[in-house]
């Protein structure tokens, strides 16, 4: 009897333990990118920083503005969204409504493998077909583009949006269908007018996430948006994405210079993007439970 | 980058393990230039293998930093993409160091355009145009109305840093001139090398060892007056290539010992292809 209470008690503990270490992780974390990120305000003003239009972090003195580089990012991820999004919700609706059920299993598989792909290998790709196209299709000086990135990334978004749209469609009570096709509404009248908005909150939940991946990833758009640090006008100019900088220069940054510095700054930049957006689709989740 | 980075682990490593066994006086330090590291790397790692129990660490930190730590007496050797500046003789002259060049390479920069660009020789002046993004139109300097689409290595690239400074600033040091915030910054030479394969408009530069039949460079003059010249091996050896530079090794004094051991063999037929191989122009044929 002492034994199973003690052994329930060590089992007990060691769950706790494991459950506090990613916190206690994601603390360390954030105060180690805090501690470096900060140190680069002793040199250069916040403002100068974040709204300065000119990257050039070697040069004596250095320049360190990332607004176009926060412009890179967002335009970017902008027309991921835009791509990703009609979609993603419009293949979660059909696998959760309207597929039979051997093409449901295909698809489900097919989105699962594409999940799958390392982003490396969608860079690639991107580099050797989509770059080509993007700059005979819009007769461009360069297929380095932003909409390059954003076309890559929107498949990258994609299996994020369409599992977790899915899940939500399928959390809608079945009396709701079954009530509106009792009122005579058709089916796509079922779908979009009552489906749709009773699963608002898990598909934006859905969207959320998606965009989250996009901002945060980094080979596929060093490999194919052009890394050009200016403020984009279109979406069919190259730009520089926060990650991108931040993978190109950290292997030559000096240990403790000014240039070392605005890089871990430039994370502390993302992290707090990448949070806001999370917790923006953790309301939305929670908002749906209630 | 991922091979500099591994590069730099690697060295990191090697004089963490060498300052263990430095005790042993049969290891050689050698410190400096960025753009030699892969080189220097390389020389030190067939050089180990030949030379079992010889202990050669090589590590980066930019000319500057190698040439302190030779006057310091904090390496053996130091790498060098320049001359030792007068101040520094005479810093290392008070130390009781007296620094001894060797030329060991020399590194030629080839500037390339797509083989269909009508375009061939450029002044420097333009190059420096070019970069900066004062001409932006390939038709300001002779060529089709197109818009010219700059290519540049990252800002961690030795090569970067050469181009900036003497091309676009010309060699002088006090420049203000920067590459132009629209150029395109690929992670490596072979990147250019396809963009400028697959792009009428494109123009970027690397070491010449990258040139290929689907690039087609750019022959260049110091000036107007001056003859534009190929970047041939033949030209950067007898100096007439204008954006070409020498890379040395500095030692203290004569070298001696186990540090001519290995300086005779960078010197060598065998140091001598490793630098062809890292893309650099041998001077010894």
């Amino acid at each position: 009897m002492v034994m199973r209470k003690l052994k329930e008690f060590v089992v007990e503990k060691l769950i706790l333990i494991c459950g506090l270490a990613s916190i206690f992780f994601v603390v360390l974390i954030f105060l180690f990118l805090t501690k470096e990120g900060l140190a680069v305000f002793k040199s250069v003003r916040p403002a100068d920083f974040m709204f300065g239009r000119s990257w050039y972090p070697i040069s004596e003195p250095a320049q360190l503005g990332i607004l176009p580089l926060i412009f890179g990012s967002l335009i970017v991820t902008l027309g991921a969204a835009i791509i990703s999004i009609p979609i993603g919700v419009g293949c979660a609706v059909y696998i959760a409504e309207i597929a039979p059920l051997k093409i449901k299993e295909v698809l489900k598989a097919g989105i699962e493998l594409l999940a799958a792909i390392p982003s490396v290998v969608l860079g690639f790709i991107g580099m050797v077909t989509l770059v080509p196209w993007v700059k005979s299709t819009f007769n461009l000086p360069t297929g380095l583009t932003a909409l390059s990135g954003s076309i890559i990334l929107a498949f990258m978004a994609m299996p994020t949006i369409v599992s977790v749209a899915e899940d939500a469609l399928y959390s809608v009570p079945k009396s709701y269908k079954e009530g509106a096709f009792a009122l005579g509404a058709t089916h796509w009248q079922t779908i979009h007018r009552v489906l749709l908005p009773a699963a608002s909150s898990g598909i934006v939940a859905a969207v959320m996430l998606g965009i989250g991946r996009v901002i945060g990833e980094t080979m596929a758009v060093m490999m194919i948006t052009g890394n050009a640090a200016v403020i984009p006008q279109s979406i069919l100019v190259p730009v520089r994405t926060l990650t991108a900088t931040i993978a190109a220069e950290m292997g030559e940054a000096v240990v403790g210079s000014e240039h070392y510095f605005a890089l871990f700054a430039i994370g502390i930049v993302l992290f707090t993007m990448s949070f806001i957006i999370n917790v923006t689709a953790d309301l939305f989740l929670h908002n749906k439970r209630r | 980058m991922r091979k500099l980075a591994s590069v730099f682990i690697f060295s990191a490593i090697l004089s963490c393990v060498s300052s263990l066994s430095y005790a042993a006086d049969k290891s050689i330090q050698i410190k400096g230039s960025d753009t030699m590291v892969n080189l220097g790397q390389a020389w030190a790692e067939k050089y180990m293998e030949k030379n079992a129990g010889d202990f050669v660490a090589v590590t980066g930190g930019g000319s500057g930093t190698g040439l302190s730590s030779l006057i310091s007496g904090t390496c053996d050797i130091a790498m060098s993409s320049r001359n030792i500046k007068e101040k520094e003789i005479a810093l290392a002259k008070q130390k009781g160091v007296n620094p001894y060049e060797i030329k060991v390479a020399l590194d030629g920069l080839a500037v390339v355009v797509h083989p269909a660009n009508p375009i061939s020789k450029l002044t420097l002046d333009q190059l420096s145009d070019i970069f900066t993004g004062k001409i932006s139109n390939w038709k300001e300097v002779g060529g089709v109305d197109q818009k010219i689409v700059v290519l540049s290595r990252e800002v961690n690239s030795g090569t970067h840093v050469y181009f900036k400074e003497h091309v676009l600033r010309k060699g002088d040091a006090s420049g203000k001139e920067e590459f132009s915030p629209g150029a395109l910054l690929l992670s490596s030479s072979q990147a250019i090398a396809d963009e400028v394969a697959g792009n009428s408009s494109a123009i970027g530069y690397y070491g010449m060892g990258y040139i290929s039949k689907k690039q087609k460079h750019i022959d260049v003059a110091k000036d107007e007056k001056s003859a534009y010249i190929n970047p041939t091996i033949e030209n950067v050896i007898s100096g007439k290539y204008p954006i070409s530079r020498p890379l040395f090794l500095y030692t203290n004094g004569q070298p001696e010992g186990l540090i001519k051991k290995f300086v005779d063999y960078a010197l060598s037929k065998e140091g001598q292809e490793i630098v062809v191989v890292t893309d650099f122009v041998p001077v010894v044929k």
